[in-house]
């Protein structure tokens, strides 16, 4: 397979301006003969399906919740960063394209960072004409703060909903082209399969939830915009319905998969509390402005906080990191704190957890002042845990957050399918190893609205596509091979539910394959995982049927391609014998427990190609060239 | 967390309803070992796992991101939608709320404009149609100025918020006598109304979304006030108050469709 970047030429800072001249434009009257399908309504799908229709395509947009308002989107807390330098403070394109390579611990794709940088501004601007309700100063202009791994405060927020507010700008972008008639709008659909026609994607298979009837949509090009497949850890900060079907379909069809061991594991969620439990609650970064995390300095040390006096605590996160302290970024912050929890000076049930403590912010600034800037994260911490953080520290601890692998897209977004392009956190992205906070939203914006109506464009103003009917032989092999797969997952009437098995995969997962990894840990869950797959296409029950709202089948899909997928996690995992950003191999450690790179060797995408069932998949390498931002180790000290 | 309740044992009378021409009818589960730490969608996950082992369906609700910004979830328990917490969604209230041997009756949102697909599972597709109507401000990509060239008075931004917390998951509906969406509604006309940025489809939006939240069998507002109760993001009747003050304003002005110059286009 060759993978071929198709950066253009020419200076970093003029690259996206040269590229927008030299791609191909479609004829304004020539738009409305194109189709183009748009899978998922977050972020990036439902910016890229408004903003593709806006320019007068015809776009179908589908989603697996009951609306597109819905998109896990919403759940982001924190804020957005754009380098507009509104505060004065020494922010630029360069600043934020700098700090993201280095946060991405120098596994992204420059010319893309850079790209992303570049349009932080833009989006900031769409939004606030959107009529989003970002946070003010007095003056009436935009108000910023801080996040991880930077020292300028260039992050937009509306209090703790940033997320909800930007998706429902995009959403209601998106509504008012439904209403025009420009996109239709297919809720309560799942994607199953990809259809390609002549080794173009051409469509895809789809099954109406509610009928159970599936369904073959087809088109001149699909955007996947499905979001990340951190739910394979079963406990995760993503909503339930989150999975990975649509990527790892089109993987099977010949889309590579890139980097999928890069998992984020936040450092600041709701610790696990009992067995039962379906899943965790981020508590966002943005609480690190004003909370400081500490834990006892005495191992076992079962006081409770407030009964623990000043120097017997250790700050660690100040004490190791100065400069950045408890705003050093995710993965070197979700590291610390599994350290001092594996040295026994963890707090909670079970020792796993660490304090995140606000007295000194509520004594400096007042219970009001905060209530201000994070009341309802606060109220959520309540509801769960039936602590008050205004009186007593939250306890928090790392959890599976977001995914910076994904499939490989070169810098059109478009993946080793032809047709088929990857937006938001579903492709490989531009994190690199470790994404900084608030830059999530940021990519699923420039994406969606900035990169993906330029790049679909140029794609079918230089392709010629022939028509195409649901009667094409490779139409009708997808819809057997999904009706077959259902057939499968119905009949065994085995023992044990989908929820088992995911949780028994997530326990795997997280213990061979999450904040810490080595050879043979992972080479114990890669034997793990194909004896679990076995079971589970044997004893599995699924009940009701094909035909109907089937919470269980739609579950038992997902749960089957998470067993794939956690398999070439794994795989990924091993191969790559260095430690970078969220991905940390004991094995690659300084004597302090700081990520030990390994350039010579890995300074590479690894991009997975499938070789068919029961083979294993090649790994393509895709060098990383850094020309603009040098290659040094990454301190935040 | 807290550590200090036992596990306890209730009954449940869940709506069962194959479908929406199906009749449905309650039926009775035991929930058994119930821990207070659970959220409430955890212990209904519980006896599902039970009923699946049992070979016998599932209990179907909505639900996706289980911390209470989604809106998907949407039961109404012992005849209060998202339950007796307030400001609080079904999926954040936890069983610490309940006493053992407490028996509880879910069911779905019962509305007009919400018919039932499949036992707690409603379709409320309708909350989208009001939003399609007008519920956005007509700005293509691109055609934005620099962010701060609006200026927003921070009292102004901050209510905005406030109108804008909405997860438009419909308590609001479910919890009015006659099923009415103002509240909702009220929440996006406010939100934009409020802003600079809202201004200039102002009085052609209300009149939009007002019209569409009637056509698709919404009933009116008679000043109950349980929409306000049941919300779980605190969103105040206010909103329905500003949202007659423009619809009347609108209707003096006489502002008429034609006069939208293609606001949806």
């Amino acid at each position: 397979m060759e993978l071929k970047a198709n950066v253009p030429s020419g200076p970093i800072a003029q690259k996206w301006s040269k590229h927008r001249f030299d791609m191909k434009l479609v004829n304004p009257a020539n738009k409305r003969k194109y189709s183009v399908i748009v899978v998922g309504s977050g972020l990036a799908g439902g910016a890229a399906a408004a903003s593709m229709a806006e320019l007068g395509y015809n776009v179908k947009c589908f989603c697996y919740q009951d609306s597109p308002r819905r998109a896990h989107s919403i759940a982001a807390q924190g804020g957005i960063n754009a380098s507009k330098n509104y505060q004065n403070d020494g922010d630029s394109v360069w600043r934020l394209f700098y700090d993201t390579v280095k946060g991405g611990d120098y596994r992204s794709r420059e010319a893309n960072v850079h790209r992303l940088a570049e349009l932080s501004v833009n989006i900031i601007d769409q939004c606030v004409a959107q009529g989003v309700p970002f946070a003010r100063e007095y003056g009436g202009t935009l108000a910023n703060r801080s996040f991880g791994g930077a020292l300028v405060s260039r992050t937009f927020y509306a209090r703790g909903q940033t997320g909800q507010q930007l998706l429902l700008g995009a959403y209601q972008a998106l509504m008012r082209q439904v209403g025009a008639g420009q996109v239709k709008m297919l809720s309560r659909h799942e994607m199953l399969e990809p259809i390609l026609i002549d080794g173009r994607a051409r469509g895809i298979v789809a099954r109406d939830m509610v009928t159970g009837k599936l369904e073959t949509h087809l088109a001149d090009a699909v955007v996947l915009a499905t979001g990340g497949y951190g739910n394979v850890f079963y406990l995760a900060t993503y909503a339930k319905g989150c999975n990975g079907t649509a990527i790892w379909r089109a993987y099977k069809k010949g889309a590579a998969f890139a980097n999928p061991c890069y998992t984020q594991i936040h450092p600041t969620c709701i610790p696990v509390h009992g067995e039962y439990q379906s899943k965790l609650t981020l508590m966002s970064e943005s609480l690190r402005n004003d909370g400081r995390i500490w834990v006892p300095k005495k191992a076992g040390d079962n006081r409770p906080p407030h009964q623990i006096p000043e120097d017997e605590r250790d700050y660690y996160l100040e004490r190791k990191y100065p400069t950045y302290g408890n705003l050093a970024p995710r993965d070197i912050s979700s590291r610390a704190a599994k350290q001092v929890c594996d040295e026994g000076r963890g707090v909670g049930p079970g020792g796993l957890g660490v304090y995140l403590d606000f007295a000194d912010s509520i004594q400096r600034l007042g219970a009001a002042k905060i209530g201000e800037k994070y009341g309802n994260l606060f109220e959520m911490y309540e509801r769960i845990t039936d602590e008050d953080p205004y009186k007593v520290p939250m306890r928090i601890f790392p959890a599976s957050h977001y995914t910076m692998g994904g499939l490989w897209v070169d810098y059109n977004l478009m993946s080793t399918i032809p047709g088929l392009l990857v937006g938001g956190e579903a492709n490989f992205s531009d994190h690199g190893a470790n994404r900084l906070g608030a830059s999530a939203l940021m990519q699923g914006l420039a994406d969606g609205y900035f990169i993906l109506p330029y790049t679909v464009g140029n794609y079918l103003a230089s392709t010629k596509l022939d028509k195409v009917d649901e009667s094409h032989p490779e139409a009708r092999a997808a819809v057997a091979a999904v009706e077959e797969r259902m057939r499968r997952l119905l009949s065994m009437k085995g023992q044990r539910t989908v929820t088992s098995f995911h949780r028994e995969l997530g326990k795997i997962m997280w213990e061979h394959c999450g904040m810490g990894r080595n050879k043979a840990g992972l080479e114990q869950a890669l034997q793990k995982i194909p004896a679990l797959r076995e079971e589970f296409w044997r004893n599995l029950n699924v009940p009701g049927s094909a035909s109907d709202l089937n919470q269980s089948l739609e579950m038992a899909g997902r749960v089957a391609d998470f067993l794939d997928l956690g398999e070439l996690m794994c795989l990924d995992a091993l191969e790559r014998e260095e430690s970078c950003g969220g991905h940390f191999r004991e094995e690659y450690q300084t004597a302090e427990g700081e990520a030990v790179r390994d350039d010579e060797r890995f300074c590479h995408v690894a991009a997975w190609e499938y070789a068919g069932e029961g083979k294993t998949p090649i790994r393509n390498v895709e060098p990383l060239v850094f020309e603009d931002v040098h290659l040094q180790t990454r301190s935040y000290k | 967390m807290s550590g200090n309740g036992k596990s306890m044992n209730l009954t449940l009378h869940v709506w069962r309803q194959k479908n929406a021409s199906d009749k449905g009818r309650f039926v009775t589960y035991q929930a058994k070992s119930v821990s207070p730490d659970m959220s409430f969608l955890e212990m209904l996950d519980v006896v599902n796992e039970e009923l699946t082992q049992k070979g016998e369906e599932p209990i179907a609700f909505d639900h996706d991101c289980r911390e209470g910004i989604c809106g998907t979830c949407s039961l109404v328990v012992n005849g209060k939608a998202h339950g007796p917490r307030t400001r609080t969604t079904a999926c954040q209230l936890h069983m610490r709320t309940f006493r053992q041997g407490d028996t509880l009756v879910i069911e779905p949102w019962r509305a007009k404009a919400f018919p039932v697909i499949k036992d707690l599972i409603v379709d409320r597709t309708a909350l989208d149609l009001i939003i399609q109507a007008g519920g956005f401000v007509s700005v293509s990509t691109g055609s934005a100025s620099d962010g701060n060239a609006i200026l927003v008075p921070k009292d102004d931004a901050e209510l905005a918020m406030d109108a804008a917390a909405c997860i438009g998951c419909g308590a609001c509906v479910a919890a009015c006598p006659n099923a009415s969406a103002m509240l909702f509604t009220g929440a996006k006309v406010s939100q934009m109304a409020l802003l600079p940025q809202g201004q200039p489809e102002r009085y052609l939006r209300v009149r939009r979304m007002v019209a569409a939240m009637d056509d698709a069998g919404f009933g009116n507002c008679t000043n109950h006030g349980e929409c306000e109760a049941a919300c779980p993001k605190g969103i105040k009747l206010d909103v329905i108050a500003r949202m007659n003050r423009d619809y009347l304003k609108a209707s003096l002005m006489g502002v008429e469709e034609s006069k939208g110059g293609g606001g949806a286009g």
